[in-house]
């Protein structure tokens, strides 16, 4: 007679519904998100879904899903917490599988009926004749058991102590399981412990203040914290009662009187089930959400779908992928010098999440200085800016503008094999930088065509950020015209936020430097010759030209050459935005001052002669902040120092 | 009359009884530093519109301040939206902010 032994208590019930519930809810989510994704998005997934970058898409996933390496770079502490909790939980989901496997393998190797006779009497097995019912009591005893099949259903490695017992001596490895998973539901409680400390004092774990959450995130949080304790007690009155248990559940459950704890066991067991399940439930609808959405979102971005300028099937997936955390909100500049705590990215993604009310989503989406602090932290990735450029994105206001003036300007100008420099807006209101740049270029000997020099066109990048996409566009296509149609061999262009615009939002043929790039340039080739000061200076990173374009060095080896240059607290990604940029419409200038001077207090923490910055847009900013200090631009202080 | 290149402008009279100031008064509510604007015409000069046309950024505040909004939102089309005016107003006026808010206000009906 073949018979097979099934483990199975009332108490798997609510976990399997929650498990149930859970994926039914995710799927669900998950193809409608995926249905929504628009053409452009769905050809790149075509080309591309199976490719060799699905191998580091998964290695990104290990590394950010579980290791949370880049929480780690910037925070220490938190990355710790992060890793008990997401490294600690699966390991030992991973681990507790193993378990369960090789245990039951080992029992159905013994083959013996006595054992099948134990299980019975506890209860929570079900015997099962081979392709009919539950056996009657004990009826087995006459037959001849030619084959015993355990079975082993998925839920029985979660509550794997309260099914088996006793293993036999024989099987050595029962020891160390038990000990290692007691250690990895001891690493959990590192990550709870500091998520109890992150909260009373968040300080301790380096972070200004945290999130905000909403009360739906709360009771899920407070679900997932009770799941923990939970299987400890349970597992320590299990080890109490049966012996069973590791270094850690042993000892708590030695401290309990078996004779006490006894009627405790099935409802501690059942808690720890039903708060899973709570957690199951309530995690599609929570910020939780991000602990599967992660892994999809790391796919779609390696195999190379981009954010569009309309809500996508992929703009869900970066809002659920964000765990709001809280780290955007450190280093935000409203945050920190302004005191506003509504509207740092957390709330934006979450309020466009949850459909909060349109002019709140709206509100929060233009009260943004654009400096990209946010995404550079954000150690899930995601393109906050482009979520932000998504609800600006004006709609019906934005039809064609009335650009037709721009094309009646006749100043064509024949520029084969010159440099065309394009000054921008706002070096008109700074002559000495554009000045600066001329000197430079005759020093070199390099001629060149000062393109806006009586007229200037906007690049379009203010227009694209405040969402004006057909007008930006419009503009775009009379810059592209007019260089194209030159025959420069070069674009050199003075402000950060137009040099950001050539570079991702047009499509030129010919090169593109900002001008701290093209004086490194002509400096390594010897083409100018400088003489070096002694004056300090420090140099500011405007947000554009750092952490917009990456563009960190040049700017450092041309100051290395032509003065002293020190090192401020907040430099390269970190820099402290001007206050000024031209992504914000709501600040007024008095809190943009406010902004300014905080960066600049940063920039002139150590005993500075100039302010140096790369932006004409900073520069002004700067200016009208401080008498202290002069500020001056690379191509001022680079053209001061030229020797002939 | 021979072309100087400028002109005295026709006499106007604005009759208050039939113009509706709400358009304003809302504008003054979203971008109250609009108060302390006290036309200098510094915003015009800088524009980079301006040197291209006769779009003429004071003229399209005060006509919206005096409730003219015939032909505004045809003219705001003109602006770059490039932040110079900000930048460059004496009484910390949000410009930026002014245009985008002239702009929403036009396009909603006259309530």
């Amino acid at each position: 007679m073949k018979i097979q032994v099934i483990p199975y208590n009332i108490f798997v019930i609510p976990f399997l519904v929650g498990v149930a519930l859970l994926l039914v809810i995710c799927l669900y989510k998950y193809i409608r998100w995926i249905g929504k994704f628009n053409k452009q998005q769905r050809d790149t997934i075509k080309k591309n879904w199976f490719s060799w970058k699905i191998f580091s898409a998964v290695w990104e996933m290990f590394r950010e899903g579980l290791l949370h390496v880049k929480i780690f770079k910037k925070n220490f502490l938190l990355g710790v917490m992060h890793q008990a909790y997401a490294l600690g939980w699966f390991l030992l989901i991973v681990v507790g599988f193993a378990e369960s496997t090789l245990t039951m393998k080992y029992l159905q190797q013994e083959n013996s009926v006595e054992r099948v006779y134990q299980l019975e009497n506890q209860g929570d097995w079900y015997v099962k004749e081979k392709g009919e019912g539950v056996i009657d009591e004990l009826t087995l005893g006459n037959e001849e058991v030619s084959k015993i099949n355990y079975k082993r259903p998925f839920y029985v490695s979660i509550f794997y102590r309260y099914f088996v017992h006793d293993v036999p001596s024989s099987f050595r490895n029962a020891h160390l399981f038990s000990n290692v998973m007691d250690g990895l539901l001891l690493y959990v409680f590192l990550g709870l412990t500091m998520a109890i400390i992150k909260i009373m004092y968040s300080r301790i774990l380096g972070m200004r203040r945290t999130t905000r959450h909403t009360i739906v995130d709360r009771f899920s949080k407070f679900a997932l914290w009770s799941i923990f304790p939970l299987r400890l007690l349970a597992e320590s009155v299990t080890a109490c009662l049966y012996g069973n248990g590791g270094f850690f559940t042993q000892t708590i459950g030695n401290l309990f009187d078996p004779m006490i704890v006894r009627g405790m066991e099935h409802s501690l067991w059942m808690f720890y089930s039903v708060m899973l399940s709570v957690f199951f439930v309530t995690l599609p609808f929570t910020r939780y959400m991000h602990i599967f959405t992660e892994l999809f979102l790391i796919y779609f971005r390696k195999i190379g779908v981009k954010e569009s300028n309309e809500k996508s099937g992929y703009t869900m997936f970066e809002l659920n992928a964000c765990s709001r955390c809280g780290v955007c909100i450190q280093g935000c500049p409203l945050d920190k010098e302004l005191g506003n705590h509504k509207v740092q990215s957390v709330y934006l993604v979450r309020s466009i999440r949850n459909q909060e009310r349109p002019g709140k989503i709206k509100m929060i989406a233009d009260d943004c200085l654009m400096c990209d602090r946010c995404s550079v932290d954000c150690p899930v990735g995601i393109d906050l800016n482009a979520i932000r450029r998504i609800v600006r994105n004006k709609g019906t206001l934005d039809t064609k503008g009335n650009y037709s003036y721009v094309h009646e300007n006749k100043y064509s100008f024949n520029a084969i094999g010159r440099i065309a420099y394009f000054g921008g807006c706002m070096s008109h209101l700074t002559p000495g930088i554009t000045e600066s740049m001329e000197k430079i270029f005759e020093a070199a000997g390099q001629k060149y065509w000062y393109m806006d020099k009586q007229r200037s066109v906007c690049c379009g990048r203010p227009l694209q950020q405040q969402g004006f996409l057909n007008q930006a566009a419009e503009l775009r296509e009379k810059n592209s015209d007019m260089i194209e149609k030159s025959g420069a061999v070069m674009l050199v262009t003075s402000c950060p936020i137009c040099y950001r615009s050539f570079k991702t939002e047009y499509n030129l043929s010919i090169p593109v430097l900002h001008h701290t790039e093209y004086i490194d340039m002509l400096l390594k080739q010897d083409k100018i010759k400088v003489r070096k000061d002694d004056k300090k200076v420090s140099y500011h990173d405007p947000c554009e030209l750092g952490r917009g374009c990456g563009i960190y060095e040049e700017p450092r080896s041309v100051l290395k050459r032509v003065t002293n240059l020190q090192k401020t607290r907040y430099q390269k990604d970190k820099s402290v935005c001007c206050g000024f940029n031209l992504g914000n419409t709501v600040l007024t200038v008095e809190q943009q001052t406010k902004i300014c001077n905080a960066s600049l207090k940063n920039l002139t923490s150590k005993p500075v002669d100039t302010v140096v910055t790369a932006c004409p847009m900073c520069k002004k900013a700067f200016i009208r902040a401080t008498n202290e200090y002069p500020v001056r631009d690379i191509a001022e202080v680079v053209a001061e120092n030229l020797i002939n | 009359m021979p072309d100087f290149g400028f002109s005295i402008k026709t006499a106007r009279t604005e009759n208050l009884d039939k113009v509706s100031l709400e358009k304003y008064r809302e504008l003054l509510r979203k971008v109250p530093s609009f108060k302390r604007c006290f036309q200098c015409g510094c915003c015009s000069a800088t524009c980079s519109a301006q040197q291209y046309t006769n779009f003429n950024i004071r003229k399209v505040h005060t006509s919206f301040r005096r409730g003219e909004y015939n032909l505004l939102s045809e003219e705001l089309k003109k602006c770059m939206l490039c932040g110079k005016c900000t930048l460059l107003c004496p009484r910390g006026v949000n410009l930026r902010s002014l245009i985008m808010n002239m702009r929403q206000l036009l396009e909603e009906p006259v309530k």
